[in-house]
C-alpha cells in the first residue's frame, strides 16, 4: 500500500492509479504469493487477486488476497459468479470485507470447460452485472439481496467490474458498460487493450455517456512475452484483439529479444492510454511475470 | 419435445445380468419423435438383447409412459417379468416404476433436455424449464438455456463472431437475443437491468405435490 492512500482514495482524488495482477499458486504455498506480492509492492497501487482464472483450481481469491494484505499489498479480490451462488457470494462479500479486502471486482468467470474440471457444474446463479448490484445493495443499501433488514455492520467496499470494448456486439458495449455502472460499479477495468484506435472511439463514446464521470475507468494491458503469444491471443483468447502491426513488430526482433520488445510495446500503448480522454488509471495484467512490473511501471512512467 | 438418446448398449445389458424376462418398454410420445425410444429402437434393443444373451425378451410401445392410464395397460404383459427396459424419457421411466414397485424398472435412455426438431434427426435445447419464463424479454431467445453462463444482463466479453466462447459450435445466444430486439426496434429494453432470477421453481422436488387444473 502507498503511504495511507488506498486505490479508492487515490481514484476518488483524482490521481492516476496503477492495478496489478496476481494469480494463486495451484497449492496452498502462501510464499508463492507472498513472493509475488513482493515483486508488486510499492510499484502498483492495488493487485488484483484472480479468482480460479481460467477455471482451474487455485487458492481461493479471499485467502491470497489476505496474504497480499499481509505483504503491505492492497488486494482487489476477484469474484467469479461461476462457482458460487448468492448465499456464497453474498457471505464471502462479508467475509473478505472482515479480514481487511477494501475492492472487489465482480465477474462472469471463464466457463469451466476451458479449465481442469469440465464436468463441473457453473453455478451461475446471478450474473456479473447482478453481482454488482448485490455488493451495492449490501454496501451502500445496507441490505441483504431479498431482504428490507438493515445490516448492523454493512460493508464499505469499492466495487468493480469489467469491461471488453472489442468484443461482440460492439455496438452493445457501451450500454453493457452502463448498466454495470448503474447497478453500482465504482471502478472498471478494462479487457487488454493492444488497438488504441478502437480503444479510443470506444472511449469517445463512453466520455459521450458521460460514464467517465460516474465510475474510475482503468485501462487493461497486458505485455506480450513473445510472437507466440500474440498468436495465441488473437487464435485462442476470445475478445482479445492484437493487430496485425504489433504482430509484426514483434516477429521482425530475434526471438531472445521478443520479450523486451513486448515490454517496449507496452510501454508505448500505456503512453497513449495515459493520454485519452475519461481514463483514470491502468491495469498491467502481467501474470507469471509480476517481476518485470516494477520495468514497465517506470518505463512507462506511471509513477505510483 | 423432451429429447433422449439411447445409452450405449453394454450399459444396458450390465443393469440386466441375472434377469431371465425382461420387457423393453418404448414409448409412443416423445422419445418416439426424436427416435430413440419408438418402434424402431424398441425392436432393435429387444433384437440385440435377445440374440446377444439368454433372456426372453419381449416389448411393447406405451402410448404415453408419463401418462399412468397408458401405463396401467402393460400390466398383462408383465407376470414372469423380472426387469423392464423403459426407452421413455426419466418421467416414464419413474410412472412404470411408481406403478409396478415390485419390478425392477432400468432407464435404457438418457434423457437431455426440451427441445426442438432442427432438422431432420437433429434436436437442439430451447427450456430448462426454469419455472419462471421471461420469454417475452428477450425476444423469444431463452439465454438461461443458451448462453453458457446464463447470463440475463447481456453478453460476457467473450463472444466473437457470433459464437460462444466455449468454442463449442454454439452461437452466442446474446447476439442473436440483440440482433433480433433490434430488428423489432426494442434494443432499449435490454438497458434495463434484469434482477436475479428466482430459481425456486427449479428446486429439486418443487412439484413432487404437483401442480395444473382441475
Amino acid at each position: 500500500m502507498n503511504g495511507m492512500l488506498t486505490l479508492r482514495d487515490k481514484l476518488e482524488a483524482g490521481m492516476f492509479a496503477v492495478t496489478g495482477e496476481l494469480g494463486p499458486p495451484r497449492g496452498c504455498d502462501g510464499d508463492v504469493v507472498r513472493k509475488k506480492a513482493g515483486m508488486l509492492r510499492g510499484v502498483v497501487d492495488a493487485v488484483n487477486i484472480t479468482d480460479n482464472q481460467t477455471a482451474i483450481v487455485r487458492m481461493s481469491s479471499i485467502a491470497a488476497s489476505v496474504i497480499c494484505m499481509q505483504e503491505g499489498v492492497e488486494p482487489v479480490m476477484q469474484m467469479t459468479v461461476r462457482d458460487r451462488n448468492r448465499i456464497a457470494l453474498q457471505s464471502d462479500l462479508l467475509g473478505g470485507a472482515a479480514l481487511g479486502i477494501r475492492n472487489v471486482l465482480c465477474l462472469s468467470g471463464d466457463h469451466q470447460s476451458f479449465g481442469d474440471q469440465p464436468g463441473a457444474r457453473g453455478v451461475n446463479d446471478i450474473d456479473s452485472i447482478q453481482l454488482v448490484y448485490t455488493a451495492n445493495r449490501m454496501c451502500n443499501g445496507k441490505k441483504i439481496l431479498h431482504s428490507e433488514e438493515q445490516l448492523v455492520s454493512a460493508p464499505d467496499l469499492f466495487i468493480g467490474a469489467a469491461c471488453n470494448p472489442f468484443a461482440e456486439p460492439k455496438e452493445f458495449r457501451p450500454m453493457r458498460l452502463k448498466k454495470k455502472i448503474d447497478a453500482g460499479a465504482r471502478f472498471i477495468q478494462t479487457q487488454c487493450i493492444y488497438d488504441v484506435h478502437a480503444f479510443r472511439e470506444f472511449m469517445k463514446k463512453i466520455v459521450d455517456m458521460g460514464l467517465h464521470k460516474k465510475s474510475y475507468i482503468l485501462a487493461g494491458v497486458m505485455p506480450l512475452k513473445s510472437a507466440g503469444m500474440a498468436d495465441y491471443l488473437n487464435a485462442k483468447v476470445p475478445g482479445v484483439v492484437v493487430p496485425q502491426p504489433i504482430i509484426e513488430r514483434i516477429k521482425g526482433v530475434p526471438k531472445d529479444r521478443a520479450a523486451a520488445e513486448g515490454i517496449e510495446i507496452c510501454c508505448e500503448i500505456i503512453d497513449e492510454l495515459k493520454n485519452i480522454d475519461g481514463v483514470n488509471g491502468i491495469h498491467i495484467m502481467a501474470i507469471e511475470w509480476e517481476h518485470r512490473v516494477r520495468e514497465i511501471v517506470e518505463r512507462a512512467k506511471l509513477k505510483v | 419435445m423432451i429429447v433422449a438418446e439411447l445409452k450405449l448398449y453394454d450399459e444396458i445389458k450390465s443393469y440386466l445380468e441375472g434377469c431371465s424376462s425382461v420387457l423393453v418398454a418404448g414409448c409412443g410420445s416423445c422419445t418416439s419423435i426424436c427416435h430413440s425410444g419408438g418402434l424402431r429402437e424398441t425392436e432393435s434393443v429387444a433384437s440385440w438383447l435377445r440374440s446377444d444373451t439368454g433372456m426372453k425378451v419381449r416389448s411393447i410401445i406405451i402410448e404415453r409412459q408419463c401418462d399412468n392410464e397408458f401405463v396401467a395397460e402393460i400390466e398383462h404383459v408383465l407376470s414372469g417379468v423380472d426387469a423392464v427396459l423403459s426407452l421413455g424419457c426419466g418421467a416414464g421411466v419413474q410412472m412404470i416404476a411408481e406403478m409396478y414397485q415390485g419390478i425392477r424398472v432400468y432407464p435404457g435412455l438418457n434423457t437431455k433436455f426440451v427441445g426442438t426438431t432442427h432438422d431432420r434427426g437433429i434436436f437442439i435445447e430451447r427450456c430448462r424449464s426454469c419455472g419462471n419464463c421471461k420469454l417475452g424479454s428477450t425476444a423469444g431467445i431463452c439465454p438461461l438455456t443458451r448462453c453458457a453462463k446464463g447470463l440475463q444482463n447481456g453478453p460476457c466479453g467473450g463472444s466473437e463472431n457470433g459464437m460462444c466462447e466455449t468454442g463449442d459450435g454454439r452461437e452466442c445466444a446474446w447476439c442473436l437475443i440483440i440482433e433480433r430486439m433490434k430488428a423489432q426496434g426494442r434494443l432499449d429494453e435490454l438497458y434495463r437491468f434484469t434482477e436475479p432470477v428466482i430459481w425456486s421453481g427449479q428446486v429439486p422436488g418443487r412439484y413432487n405435490w404437483g401442480i395444473g387444473v382441475k
